[in-house]
């Protein structure tokens, strides 16, 4: 009885302690007027997201920036939750996998049903990234190829699709439908279809009408006369109290980019190397919306940053883990159905997959540091519980039995001897957990925890090596150091004879 | 005759149906060491452990000189020493930290601490340069000596020793039952000593209980056990080990 009730006044403590954190975190977000803008994880959203608060911080707003998230619900729930208060959406995204209203196309339509959730979209950029069949420039040119009915003249041509548009309904088996396309037609990677269109060994694949690719390779997008292909107009979708001067400036943009200009900012990142912030920059500096600022790329404040920020989510992460996940195995050791109940809810836990378990956490936590904490706090206290148990329980009867006979309290018992000889698993199981924890913190970019993720996710978008290496290096590294001070921390706490061999 | 331990009609069993102890009465004596000898599963150690209530029993009543097991459990284990075979001392605490645990925990002031614990070294023949070792880095018999300094250390008028004795070599074993012999005399502290060799305690008991499966053979005086054996069983034991 009285440790259920001990267990219950623990449950009610730590769910005081989220809601006043969470409370904590949603006041400090509303006590400034700063603007969150977000972006989703691929280089397009990136530079858009670059574009739209750039032009805000020239008008005066303070941005803050939450790139990267790990995809389109996670971005549309934080906005919907008020965590952020805008990023670029696509028209063709809104209506078929948000809203699942395909018949709403047009923007005025998609406003009408964004109302109920204060939302709005507004105007767009002008560019239709949508899917697009491509072709060599100068083959084009040599069979006049034009529009995609023109591919039905020359059966000769060898179409290869990535495999996902060959067998999607909205992909080629419709495709070839509408314009009566007979052409044989097989599946390839996507990410190999450019250079085996760039070395002939196939003539006609499908591609985003804003790949930087199709600048790069000089290819040509076959018009959609029969308007086959939905469309993904991409523009700024805010909620609906973003300051009204805010929206102008967003407004202002409307329509000055095209599928060629995107295209050609998408390669300027993508192929030239250039950061979000430096296209982004040259951009708005020639539509003439902002003076050409200075753009600093500060790589080592940048990682200095990133892995104080990734050693804070995993530090109060795992001190929470252990505070808990120690206690709760002082509490059940006893009971060893409660125990092993318990470490079966921590496995559990742990076989829902990371990504999982973060996007499970934004309808409950929001997006940033609070969910991403909780998410590494649950993952850690797997290891920890069942180390904790594991050593608790097997500690020699005989001394247990001395330690009862002897005359000790029952908090002397675990003061003085459970604990005590405890400690050499319940070190190994954090240790554990810590190593794990860096590992997956890299994840919590996903939802705007920032973190050594950060590169990586940016990296992953560009597909840049450098990139990623600057999140992942320090990652590692941080793994190996922690090894090591947790080594130093052994030989600190536990006399030789202790310790564990292995 | 005084008496340190009474039992009176006391039954136990782990297994319902299968007593460990059934209906066991007794007077053991105090200022000496009593014997409770018997095979393997004859319920000693269950008899032993029924003293400092380690465990309960399911009949009966346990008298500790003259009175009911109080509430206040752990004020009665301390005031009763306990060392077991191969000494149970713990292996993270130092020789001379398992020795003063208690005494710590009492709140004796440091200087009473260390001139009790200094006496007790000296009179199990062990010398200061263990009080920094661990338990591990001792031999088999020092550890036991420190075990008996442990359970000394508070002063008890009664001492449980659960096989002490029984994995040490015979030689160290037979230093040991002197050092032991002369406290118990000095202090006399009344000692129960659980053992399944007839010899030792013949050696260092006054007085012997013999148990089988759970029930007791003979209670009597060494002497009187030795010269009339209550039973056939008795008499066995006593021609096999002698």
């Amino acid at each position: 009885m009285k440790i259920r009730r001990i267990i219950g006044h623990a449950l009610r403590y730590l769910l005081l302690c989220a809601t006043a954190v969470s409370s904590a975190g949603a006041a400090a977000g509303s006590a400034d007027d700063r603007i969150v803008v977000a972006s989703k994880n691929f280089n397009e959203s990136y530079l858009l997201g670059e574009i739209s608060a750039r032009a805000l911080e020239a008008a005066g707003f303070s941005v803050e920036r939450r790139f990267g998230l790990g995809g389109t619900l996670i971005c549309y729930e934080a906005l919907v939750n008020g965590e952020v208060d805008l990023y670029v959406e696509y028209t063709g995204t809104l209506s078929q996998a948000i809203l699942n209203t395909p018949s709403a196309v047009t923007i005025e339509q998609l406003n009408a049903l964004l109302a109920e959730q204060n939302l709005q979209l507004l105007a767009a950029f002008g560019f239709n990234n949508t899917y697009a069949m491509a072709v060599r420039r100068e083959q084009a040119q040599a069979l006049g190829l034009r529009s995609i009915a023109d591919i039905a003249d020359h059966p000769e041509l060898n179409v290869v699709v990535s495999h996902e548009f060959l067998e999607r309904g909205d992909g080629w088996p419709g495709l070839a439908r509408t314009y009566g396309l007979t052409s044989a037609v097989s599946g390839i990677e996507h990410g190999l279809a450019y250079q085996a269109l760039d070395d002939g060994v196939i003539d006609i694949t499908d591609a985003y009408s804003t790949d930087g690719e199709l600048k790069r390779y000089d290819l040509r997008v076959l018009t959609d006369d029969l308007g086959y292909f939905p469309q993904y107009l991409a523009a700024p979708l805010v909620r609906d109290d973003l300051p009204r001067r805010a929206k102008t400036v967003l407004r202002s943009l409307a329509g000055t980019i095209g599928d060629e200009e995107m295209q050609r900012l998408n390669a300027a990142v993508v192929f030239d190397g250039r950061s979000f912030a430096d296209v982004a920059n040259e951009y708005l500096s020639e539509q003439g919306l902002v003076a050409h600022g200075e753009v600093s790329d500060l790589l080592w404040s940048s990682l200095l940053a990133n892995t104080l920020q990734h050693l804070k989510l995993t530090g109060i992460a795992l001190i929470g883990a252990v505070l808990l996940g120690v206690g709760a195995s002082l509490l059940v050791f006893r009971t060893p159905l409660a125990a092993r109940a318990l470490t079966y809810f921590c496995g559990l836990l742990q076989t829902v997959p990371s990504i999982a378990l973060l996007a499970l956490m934004i309808p409950l936590f929001g997006i940033g540091m609070l969910p991403a904490i909780i998410a590494l706090f649950l993952y850690s206290l797997l290891p920890i519980l069942r180390n904790t148990i594991t050593a608790l329980t097997t500690i020699d009867p005989t001394l247990i039995r001395v330690a009862v006979a002897m005359g000790l309290k029952d908090s002397e018992q675990l003061r003085l001897v459970y604990l005590p000889l405890a400690l050499p698993g319940m070190f190994a199981g954090i240790r554990t957990a810590a190593v794990i924890s860096i590992g997956t913190a890299t994840l919590a970019a996903f939802i705007g925890a920032g973190g050594l993720g950060d590169p990586i996710v940016t990296g992953l978008a560009l597909n840049d090596v450098n990139l990623i290496l600057q999140g992942a290096l320090p990652a590692a590294g941080l793994a190996v150091i922690t090894e090591l001070v947790f080594e130093g921390l052994e030989k600190l706490l536990l006399p030789g004879h202790l310790r564990r061999t292995d | 005759m005084s008496v340190c331990v009474e039992f009176s009609g006391v039954s136990k069993s782990f297994v319902p149906g299968q007593p460990v102890l059934d209906n066991i009465s007794l007077q053991l004596p105090a200022g000496v060491t009593t014997a409770l000898v018997g095979a393997s599963g004859c319920g000693k150690t269950t008899l032993l452990q029924l003293v400092n209530a380690v465990l309960q029993p399911e009949a009966g009543e346990v008298r500790v000189f003259g009175k009911a097991i109080p509430e206040d459990l752990v004020a009665h284990r301390r005031s009763i020493g306990y060392s077991v075979q191969g000494a149970g001392l713990f292996p993270h605490l130092n020789n001379r930290d398992n020795v003063l645990l208690l005494a710590q925990l009492e709140g004796w002031d440091a200087q009473a601490m260390a001139s009790r614990y200094a006496d007790l070294l000296e009179q199990m023949g062990l010398d200061d340069s263990v009080s920094e070792r661990y338990p591990h880095e001792l031999s088999g018999g020092q550890q036991q000596r420190i075990g008996l300094c442990r359970a000394l250390m508070l002063r008890p008028k009664l001492l449980l020793l659960d096989e002490p004795f029984s994995a040490i070599d015979p030689i160290t074993r037979f230093s040991i039952y002197e050092q032991f012999q002369n406290v118990q005399q000095e202090t006399g502290v009344s000692t129960l000593l659980v053992t399944h060799d007839i010899r030792e305690a013949v050696r260092l008991a006054s007085h012997l209980v013999i148990l089988r499966e759970g029930s007791i053979e003979q209670s009597a005086a060494t002497a009187e056990v030795l010269e009339q054996p209550a039973s056939s069983y008795v008499a066995t034991l006593l021609e096999n080990q002698l």
